[in-house]
């Protein structure tokens, strides 16, 4: 579904990625991990358009899509739920959810309205808040349930789970599970290695903006290196 | 008592007008950061495009329509030429722009029009109207009924469509727009053509009151900018109620002080509201939860 090939990034002059290689197929769940500084949410932001590649190119069903506008990949079924609460801070929790929907106004939006809901209630309960006023935990599920609004073919998820309470963490990444059972693939960036290669089926490991280690997630879960270096074993 | 009735009809028709002009600042403002200082030449476009149009012959609504598609498409184009071409630039250097522009504009306008005042007929006949022993000219009430009117439509707009909440949320943050599949280029041209439409229809609803000139905007965008600031940058109600205020304040001013320092009232007012309440009347506290 998506091969990125050779992929380079660089703010300013001083070039992130340094020509990334790797493949997502349909029905997937892989797993990017890396420590901070990697080049995880630059990988992200590249491939969402919203960050120019300097080299390289990132082949969706077929086509080479590195030059295309941002909104037009959010068209074709490339979401992403960006790191760090990016809510819409001042409009209503629902309005957050139609806009997600913005490129694929379908007649089943209020369906998938509901659908979002449903896998997250504490926002249910919440539709006419403010997104600002919603505790970090909710506003990392709403950033989630926005990227999935525009139904996706692929969802890019930057660290879903920073900063939440261990129980969020779970509903979170059954969340993910979810998504995959209903024919979603994703591409899941996570800090949190241990819990992202449990419940991925392959694995990349980044590090100073190359991949340097990759595999099935079970064996890079086993793998010492891996292990030494980011599961803090 | 009368006399202060006067005043205050005359303070809230020339305060509705900066209100619009505020309203203009707000939008782009929220959009996309700048301070758009050519935002009073709209008013000047509105009213001095409106008298030329029903000079060459057109009738007063056909004039009033084109001259605020002119507005329009100049707003359009000083985005695309002036503004965007900057994207990224320090604020200080993105207002140079804008008044760079608006200097090019009032060129422009001397050309194409000509130097001299002008005035658009009432709408409504010149009769004055008296309530409570103060009067008042019909056009107050175009002004102001106008300007409630925009004051709904925007709200329409902004509250009931998928485009203008594409707007706030490009307001709110730009990189979640982006990832939304929002094209944030569009949604910034379109609130540039809309505060250009907003302070022309202020200039055309002005202009039997106050008269126009191909260089009345510095002055709008003067007031406006101090209205919009007095209510706190960036908040939709403040511009409105700052720019009543200012209205309000310079037509006590002229009433009971002196109208040679009419002007300098909204600058007063500025300096009183930042350093007694440095976020504007409406300003938001920044609030954020952990």
């Amino acid at each position: 579904m998506l091969t990125v090939e050779g992929l380079s990034s660089a703010y300013g002059r001083i070039e992130v990625l340094h020509g990334v290689s790797l493949a997502v197929a349909a029905g997937e769940i892989v797993a990017l991990v890396g420590s901070n500084g990697a080049g995880k949410t630059t990988l992200l932001r590249t491939l969402s358009g919203v960050r120019p590649a300097t080299a390289g190119r990132i082949v969706f069903e077929g086509e080479d899509i590195h030059r295309l506008a941002a909104h037009h990949r959010v068209a074709r079924g490339i979401a992403q739920s960006p790191e760090g609460r990016q809510v819409f801070g001042p409009l209503s929790v629902d309005d957050n959810l139609r806009l997600g929907a913005f490129r694929r106004q379908d007649g089943a939006v209020r369906e998938r309205l509901e659908e979002i809901y449903a896998m997250f209630p504490a926002l249910a309960e919440r539709r006419r808040t403010p997104a600002v006023s919603l505790s970090g935990g909710q506003q990392q599920m709403l950033a989630i349930g926005r990227a999935v609004m525009s139904k996706p073919k692929l969802l890019l998820l930057d660290e879903p789970s920073l900063g939440l309470a261990p129980l969020l963490v779970d509903q979170v990444l059954r969340a993910v599970l979810d998504l995959k059972r209903d024919g979603v693939t994703v591409l899941l960036v996570e800090q949190n290695a241990a819990a992202a290669l449990a419940i991925a089926d392959r694995g990349y490991v980044l590090e100073v903006g190359r991949v340097v280690h990759e595999g099935a997630g079970r064996v890079l879960l086993q793998d010492p290196k891996v292990k030494a270096a980011y599961l803090g074993v | 008592m009368s006399e202060f009735l006067q005043l205050v009809f005359s303070g809230l028709t020339v305060g509705a007008v900066y209100a619009l002009v505020a309203l203009g600042f707000t939008l782009v403002y929220n959009a996309s950061d700048v301070i758009n200082f050519a935002q009073g030449d709209f008013v000047m476009i509105g009213g001095m495009g409106t008298v030329f149009l029903a000079a060459a012959g057109f009738s007063l609504p056909l004039a009033t329509l084109i001259a605020i598609l002119a507005a329009v498409v100049v707003g359009l184009l000083l985005h695309r030429l002036a503004v965007e071409p900057a994207r990224g630039a320090s604020p200080v250097t993105l207002i140079m722009i804008t008044i760079g522009a608006s200097i090019f504009i009032k060129g422009v306008a001397q050309l194409v029009f000509d130097k001299q005042f002008h005035s658009l007929p009432p709408f409504s006949g010149a009769d004055p109207i008296s309530i409570g022993g103060a009067s008042f000219l019909p056009q107050s009430l175009w002004v102001i009924g106008g300007t409630l009117a925009i004051l709904i439509a925007l709200w329409l707009f902004l509250e009931k469509t998928l485009l203008g909440k594409a707007l706030l949320a490009t307001a709110a943050n730009r990189l979640a727009a982006l990832l939304v599949g929002i094209n944030v280029r569009v949604v910034l041209a379109l609130a540039f053509a809309v505060s250009a439409a907003i302070g022309a229809v202020a200039g055309i609803l002005v202009t039997p009151i106050t008269l126009t000139r191909y260089d009345v905007g510095t002055l709008f965008a003067l007031k406006g900018f101090a209205a919009a600031m007095v209510g706190g940058m960036g908040h939709p109600v403040g511009a409105v109620a700052g720019g009543l205020l200012i209205g309000l304040m310079e037509a006590f001013g002229a009433g009971y002080v002196s109208s040679t320092y009419k002007d300098a009232v909204a600058f007063v007012m500025i300096l009183v509201v930042l350093f007694a309440m440095p976020q504007g009347l409406f300003g938001r506290r920044s609030l954020e939860r952990v």
